[in-house]
C-alpha cells in the first residue's frame, strides 16, 4: 500500500475515531443504543461546510457543528425519556428526519471546500517538522492536526468519565435503578450523554468535510455500524477495565480498522471496490456478532452485563 | 423520622389486573427507631419501602421523612433523605464499577455531582478504613470490580455504602434473603451495629419471625396494604417466634399447613 494510501486511511480513522468516542458514549457508557449518527455525521459536515462556504471562520463553523450535533442528540433523548419511545426508534426517527434537514442546511446535495479555510490552516506551524521529516506535506498536515485535535478530545473525554459527574453517567448505564437511588438524575444524564455523543460525532462531520474537501448528503450510511467495528475492535485489542484505556482503544480500533479497510480494497486479487466499504463492514460486524461465547465483545454491547 | 398518612397504592388502576397493593397505610416512625416489618406475600412491603424511597408514587396520603413533606418528590431527590439496600444483591451496586467507584456514588448521594475528580487519596483512605471494618479483606480490592464479589460480600458493601453520605434514614428490603445462614447472620449483625453507632432511623423487612422479633424495637405486620398489627415496649420483649407466628395466623384468619415455613 502507498505512503498516500496510508496517510488517507489513518486520516479517514482519525475522524472515525471521534465517531468511535460517541458511539462508546451511548452504546458502552450510557447503555442507550443511538442510531441518530447516521444523520449527525452528515449534519456536522453540511453546518460545518455551509457556513465555510458562506464565508464564516472555520472555527466557528465547527462550533456550530457541534451545537447541531448536541441538538439532533438531545431530540432523540428526548422522545425516548418524554414519550416513552424506544431507543432504538427514537435514534432511527431523529436520523429520517436528519437527511431533509442536511438537505436543506446544504441547500445542494454536495458541498466542495477547495481551496477554502479550514481548521487544518491552524496547524501550519507542523510544517517544517513535516518537511523535515521528508513526508508528503498536506495530506501528512492533516493526520498531525487531526491527532492532535483527536488525541486532545479523547484525553478531555477520559478525564471527564473519572469526575464525579462522568461516572454518575457510568451510573445511569449501568445500573439505573441504583443510580436513582443515590440520588442520581438519570434522565439528566442520558440528556447529556447523547447530547454529547452526537456533539463529538457532527465534529467528526465537521472535520470530514474540512479534511476531505467536500460536505455530501450521503457520507452518513454505515456511520453507526463503522463507530460500531471501530469500538469492538478496540476492545478486542486492549481488554480493559481501565476507562481511560478503554476510551484510547476506541482510536486505535478506528484507526486499525481504516487500515485493515484500506488493506483489504488495495489487495487487488480480492476484487473489492471502495463502494463495497459498506458490505464488507456489515459483514464483519454481523461475523462479530455470529462468533459464540462470553467472550464476544460486540454481544456485551447488546447487553445489560458486562463481558 | 418518617410518617406515612393513609397512602393508597393502586397498579394497573382501571384494567383487569388492578392491584391495590397499599390501602391506606398509616405508619409513624421515630427518629431512630428500628422497626422490623413482617407479612405474607404480596401484602404491600416492599410497596410501603418503594412509596417511601420514591420507586412507587403513594395516589393519596401523604408521605414525610424528617418533616419535609416528600410525597411528591421523585427518587434522586429523596436520596438525599434515605438510604436502601436491595434485597437483590446485584440490585444495589454497578457491576460494572469497582468497589471504589461504588462507594464514591454512594458518598455523594444527595450531593451536586461536579466536574472534581469522583476519587482521590483522602476518599480511598476512607474507603479502605470502612471496608476493613467489614473484615473481609476487602480493603485491597479497592479497584476490584464488584461484579467479582459474592453476594454477601456485595450485600456487605451495599449496607456500607448506605451510611456514606450520613443520611439518617434507612431502608432494608429482606436484604439477607438471598444469602447462605451463615452470612445472612453476619450481614444481620452488621445492620445492628450500623444502625446503632449511627443512630438510623430504619425499617427492615423479613419473612423471618425470628429476625423480626430479635432486631428492632418495634415489629409491624402489614395485610392486604395496611397495617395489621404493630408490637412494641413490653409486650414485643415477652414475646417469642410461636406467639408472633399465632399472632400473625390470627390477622390471616387461617391455620397454615406447615409451620416451619415461616419459623426459619
Ligand atoms: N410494579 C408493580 N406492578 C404491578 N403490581 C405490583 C408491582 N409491584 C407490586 N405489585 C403488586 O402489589 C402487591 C404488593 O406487592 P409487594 O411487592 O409490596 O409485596 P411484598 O409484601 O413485598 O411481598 P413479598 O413478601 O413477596 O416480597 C402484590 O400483589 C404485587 O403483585
Ligand atoms: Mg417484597
Amino acid at each position: 500500500m502507498s505512503l498516500i494510501a496510508t496517510l488517507g486511511a489513518i486520516e479517514i480513522g482519525l475522524v472515525f475515531a471521534l465517531v468511535a468516542l460517541g458511539v462508546y458514549i451511548t452504546f458502552r457508557v450510557l447503555d442507550f443504543p443511538d442510531l441518530t449518527v447516521d444523520g449527525t455525521l452528515p449534519l456536522g459536515a453540511a453546518v460545518a461546510a455551509a457556513m465555510i462556504a458562506g464565508g464564516i471562520n472555520p472555527v466557528w463553523a465547527t462550533a456550530a457543528a457541534i451545537i447541531a450535533g448536541c441538538l439532533a442528540g438531545t431530540v432523540t433523548a428526548w422522545l425516548n425519556i418524554r414519550f416513552a419511545i424506544l431507543h432504538l426508534l427514537a435514534g432511527i426517527l431523529t436520523m429520517t428526519a436528519l437527511f431533509s434537514i442536511n438537505l436543506r442546511v446544504m441547500g445542494v446535495p454536495n458541498i466542495p471546500l477547495m481551496n477554502r479555510p479550514t481548521v487544518i490552516d491552524f496547524f501550519t506551524w507542523l510544517n517544517p517538522f513535516i518537511a523535515a521529516m521528508g513526508l508528503p506535506a498536506r495530506p501528512t498536515l492533516r493526520v498531525m492536526a487531526l491527532l492532535i485535535i483527536v488525541t486532545v478530545i479523547a484525553a478531555l473525554l477520559a478525564r471527564f468519565l473519572k469526575t464525579e459527574f462522568g461516572l454518575a453517567m457510568r451510573a445511569t448505564g449501568a445500573n439505573p435503578r441504583m443510580a436513582r437511588a443515590q440520588g442520581i438524575r438519570t434522565d439528566m444524564y442520558i440528556y447529556v450523554g447523547v447530547a454529547l455523543s452526537n456533539g463529538l460525532v457532527a465534529l467528526a462531520g465537521a472535520l470530514f468535510a474540512q479534511t476531505a474537501g467536500f460536505a455530501d448528503v450521503s457520507i452518513g450510511t454505515g456511520t453507526i455500524i463503522a463507530g460500531l467495528a471501530a469500538v469492538i475492535l478496540g476492545e478486542t485489542i486492549f481488554r480493559t477495565r481501565s476507562i481511560v484505556v478503554a476510551v484510547f482503544s476506541c482510536l486505535i480500533g478506528a484507526i486499525a480498522y481504516r487500515l485493515a479497510i484500506a488493506l483489504a480494497l488495495n489487495a487487488g486479487w480480492l476484487g473489492l471496490r471502495a463502494s463495497d466499504l459498506n458490505l464488507v463492514t456489515a459483514v464483519l460486524v454481523g461475523i462479530a456478532l455470529m462468533l459464540p461465547g462470553v467472550a464476544n465483545p460486540l454481544r456485551s454491547l447488546f447487553k445489560r452485563s458486562a463481558p | 423520622m418518617i410518617s406515612v398518612r393513609d397512602v393508597h397504592v393502586t397498579f394497573g388502576r382501571g384494567t383487569p389486573l388492578e392491584n391495590r397493593a397499599l390501602r391506606g397505610l398509616d405508619l409513624a416512625v421515630a427518629d431512630g427507631e428500628f422497626i422490623t416489618v413482617i407479612g405474607s406475600n404480596g401484602a404491600g412491603k416492599s410497596t410501603l419501602l418503594n412509596v417511601l424511597s420514591g420507586d412507587a408514587r403513594a395516589e393519596s396520603g401523604t408521605v414525610e421523612v424528617d418533616g419535609i413533606d416528600v410525597t411528591r418528590w421523585p427518587t434522586p431527590k429523596r436520596a438525599g433523605l434515605i438510604a436502601r439496600v436491595f434485597q437483590d444483591p446485584m440490585a444495589g451496586t454497578c457491576e460494572r464499577l469497582t468497589i471504589e467507584e461504588n462507594m464514591a456514588l454512594a458518598q455523594a448521594r444527595g450531593r451536586t455531582r461536579g466536574l472534581g475528580p469522583a476519587l482521590d487519596k483522602p476518599r480511598r483512605v476512607l474507603f479502605r478504613d470502612k471496608l476493613a471494618m467489614l473484615g473481609l479483606g476487602l480493603e485491597d480490592r479497592l479497584g476490584d470490580s464488584m461484579g467479582l464479589l459474592s453476594g454477601g460480600q456485595r450485600q456487605a458493601v451495599s449496607l456500607l455504602m448506605s451510611t456514606l453520605a450520613g443520611t439518617k434514614t434507612l431502608l432494608l428490603d429482606e436484604h439477607t434473603a438471598a444469602l447462605d445462614p451463615r452470612t445472612a447472620a453476619f450481614v444481620l449483625d452488621l445492620t445492628r451495629r450500623i444502625v446503632e453507632e449511627q443512630k438510623l432511623t430504619a425499617l427492615m423487612v423479613t419473612h423471618s419471625m425470628r429476625d423480626a422479633l430479635d432486631h428492632g424495637s418495634r415489629t409491624v405486620m402489614l395485610h392486604e396494604g395496611k397495617v395489621a398489627f404493630d408490637i412494641a415496649g413490653e409486650r414485643r420483649k415477652t414475646m417469642d417466634v410461636p406467639d408472633l407466628l399465632q399472632l400473625f395466623k390470627q390477622v390471616r384468619g387461617e391455620e397454615l399447613a406447615d409451620d416451619s415455613l415461616l419459623l426459619s
